[in-house]
């Protein structure tokens, strides 16, 4: 059993892969709570789709390729709003058109420099063949990311719950709704060769949909999130060393297993507590009605308060 | 048109203002004053640019024309200072958010705390005595969706109360909750203006008005009586407002 655990960290590529998968799978966690609850979930998915062809010209150009990736996840968020402004196009098929569109173009780019960039890589990462540079240059950006989410996080739930509030009181919902897309830029071109552009979208969606079913404060789903998503990459990476399955693959595939889990048995909204305490109510209410004819009392079950 | 007599200088100074989206007028040519200890009822049909008004109030809208003073200052200076407090209509809130009672009355504290909004004594104090004086202080763990339909319009307005500005905003603070919530809810909003604050009130409640409001204005897109209640529920008023009688609005 210790074997399990230790016999891998013998390669200095899965030390790597490790600190690496746990930092930005924490960050990417704990930015997905406000994704989840502003609604732009689909926004993850775009803005790491859409740095590919950054990604491609900078490797081209030789400069680091996180500046490529920030500069085109600039150009995507700026392109949805311009689409979704200037005209009555809804929000989904401006996020679809601008995020196809730019990922095109970078597939077309790098079929025409095939040497360049291995299109899998950026697809699908390289969590098992990163450098000791890569590993500062992540972890500075997800640093970096990190402080400024756990500043600023009470006014950024505020945008998230209520931006009328969150105007009254002086502060800017534009500006914060422009700092959670450069931070979720951010975040995403740290993570893209983690775990690669495809399995990204998933850990910004699904740790916080995960924690958002097993807890009701905001506060919880911040520590929940981040730390659910971290085991489930240590344990991915892992099983990926010991199966030799593709690493993002698999810590992804670790996300979804806990995201069914608390789907099916969170105390709070699962579907089999919920069944479970419906049923219940139910018979209570029969045995109830049954016994003393008219004197059932409202409210006796915290969890099934009125609402009218 | 007589309106009641001011003694101290308004608090709210709304001036001609109109508003226009697109082709549609919201609001046409709007004057209005709010002062200190008053309570005004906005009273219109759906439509009638009551929501609008809040949110011009609120610089949620620019005016086309016209302007808009806060104790005598521009509205963006009085969002940077927290004097205007708003209590939003039911429909406008997510209810499912993972928040609870206490946290969202927090958030009225936001503008007296500093740059990571860390809650101190007196913020803590300030939300223990807000929630109190609407009766929600047994409530105060439960996440907000988890309430009956008063206790959520309660907590709202604690948040108002909280965050202690001059002016308050309440759009629609009746629709939907029990009779003992209103009674109480009334209360503390006369006890509010009492205190010296500027208190405007959206609502359909006509029966309610004369205890709970100074004045009122009928709204219809533009001002068409701002008054004491009394001569608002005069049915040639109220035939204004509400379209029963059209001829009416010449005699005007």
């Amino acid at each position: 059993m210790i074997e399990f655990f230790l016999e891998p960290l013998q390669y200095g590529f899965m030390q790597r892969a490790l600190v690496i998968a746990v930092v930005s799978t924490a960050v990417c966690a704990l930015l997905s709570c406000w994704l989840v609850l502003v609604g732009w979930s689909l926004m993850g998915d775009a803005v790491s789709h859409a740095v590919l062809p950054g990604v491609v010209l900078a490797y081209l150009v030789g400069v680091p390729f996180a500046l490529g990736a920030l500069l085109f996840a600039g150009i995507a968020v700026a392109l949805i709003g311009l689409v979704r402004e200037t005209t009555t196009i809804k929000e989904d098929a401006a996020i679809g058109t601008v995020f196809t569109t730019l990922f095109a173009l970078g597939v077309v780019l790098i079929s025409k420099n095939p040497s360049q960039v291995d299109l899998h890589h950026v697809l699908f990462g390289n969590l098992l063949g990163l450098s000791t540079s890569d590993l500062w240059q992540v972890s500075a950006l997800a640093g970096a990311v990190l402080i400024i989410l756990v500043a600023k996080r009470r006014d950024l739930t505020l945008f998230a719950f209520d931006r009328t509030q969150a105007h009254t009181l002086g502060m800017s919902p534009a500006a914060l709704s422009a700092l959670l897309l450069a931070l979720l830029a951010v975040t995403i071109v740290s993570a893209v060769q983690a775990v690669g552009v495809i399995l990204v979208v998933a850990m910004l969606v699904i740790p916080g949909a995960t924690a958002y079913l097993l807890t009701d404060r905001m506060s919880r789903m911040l520590v929940i999130a981040p730390l659910l998503s971290v085991t489930c990459s240590v344990a991915g990476v892992y099983i990926s060393y010991h199966t030799d399955a593709a690493t993002g693959g698999v810590v992804v595939l670790t996300q979804a297993a806990a995201f069914t889990t608390a789907y099916l048995f969170a105390p709070l909204r699962g579907i089999v507590p919920t069944r479970l305490r419906r049923r219940h109510a139910a018979v209570g209410r029969r045995n109830a009605d049954g016994g003393t004819h008219g004197t059932r009392r409202a409210g006796q079950d915290d969890s099934a308060v009125t609402v009218t | 048109m007589s309106t009641p007599v001011d003694t101290a200088p308004p608090l709210v100074a709304v001036d001609a203002v109109t508003v226009r989206y697109g082709t549609v007028t919201a609001l046409d040519d709007v004057s209005l004053t709010l002062r200190r200890g008053a309570v005004c009822g906005l009273v219109g049909t759906n439509g009638s640019g009551k929501s609008t008004l809040f949110r011009t109030i609120m610089g949620l809208v620019r005016p086309d024309t016209g302007s808009v003073l806060i104790d005598g200052a521009s509205i963006t200076a009085a969002r940077r200072a927290g004097k205007v407090a708003y209590v939003p209509q039911a429909e406008g809130v997510d209810w499912d958010f993972p928040i609870g009672v206490r946290d969202v009355v927090m958030t009225g504290r936001y503008g007296h705390q500093g740059f990571l909004r860390r809650a101190r004594r007196a913020d803590h104090d300030a939300v223990d005595a807000a929630l109190d004086r609407v009766g929600m202080a047994e409530f105060a763990d439960r996440q907000i969706g988890n309430l009956s339909g008063g206790q959520r319009k309660r907590v709202f307005v604690a948040r108002a109360i909280a965050q202690d500005a001059p002016v308050l905003l309440l759009d629609e603070p009746f629709a939907g909750v029990d009779t003992t919530t209103q009674a109480a809810l009334t209360a503390v909003l006369r006890d509010l203006a009492s205190a010296g604050r500027a208190i405007l009130v959206a609502t359909h409640d006509l029966p309610g008005l004369t205890t709970l409001c100074d004045e009122a204005v009928l709204l219809q897109r533009r001002v068409l009586v701002h008054d004491v209640p009394e001569e608002i529920l005069r049915p040639e008023n109220l035939a204004l407002a509400f379209g029963v009688d059209t001829t009416a609005e010449v005699s005007r």
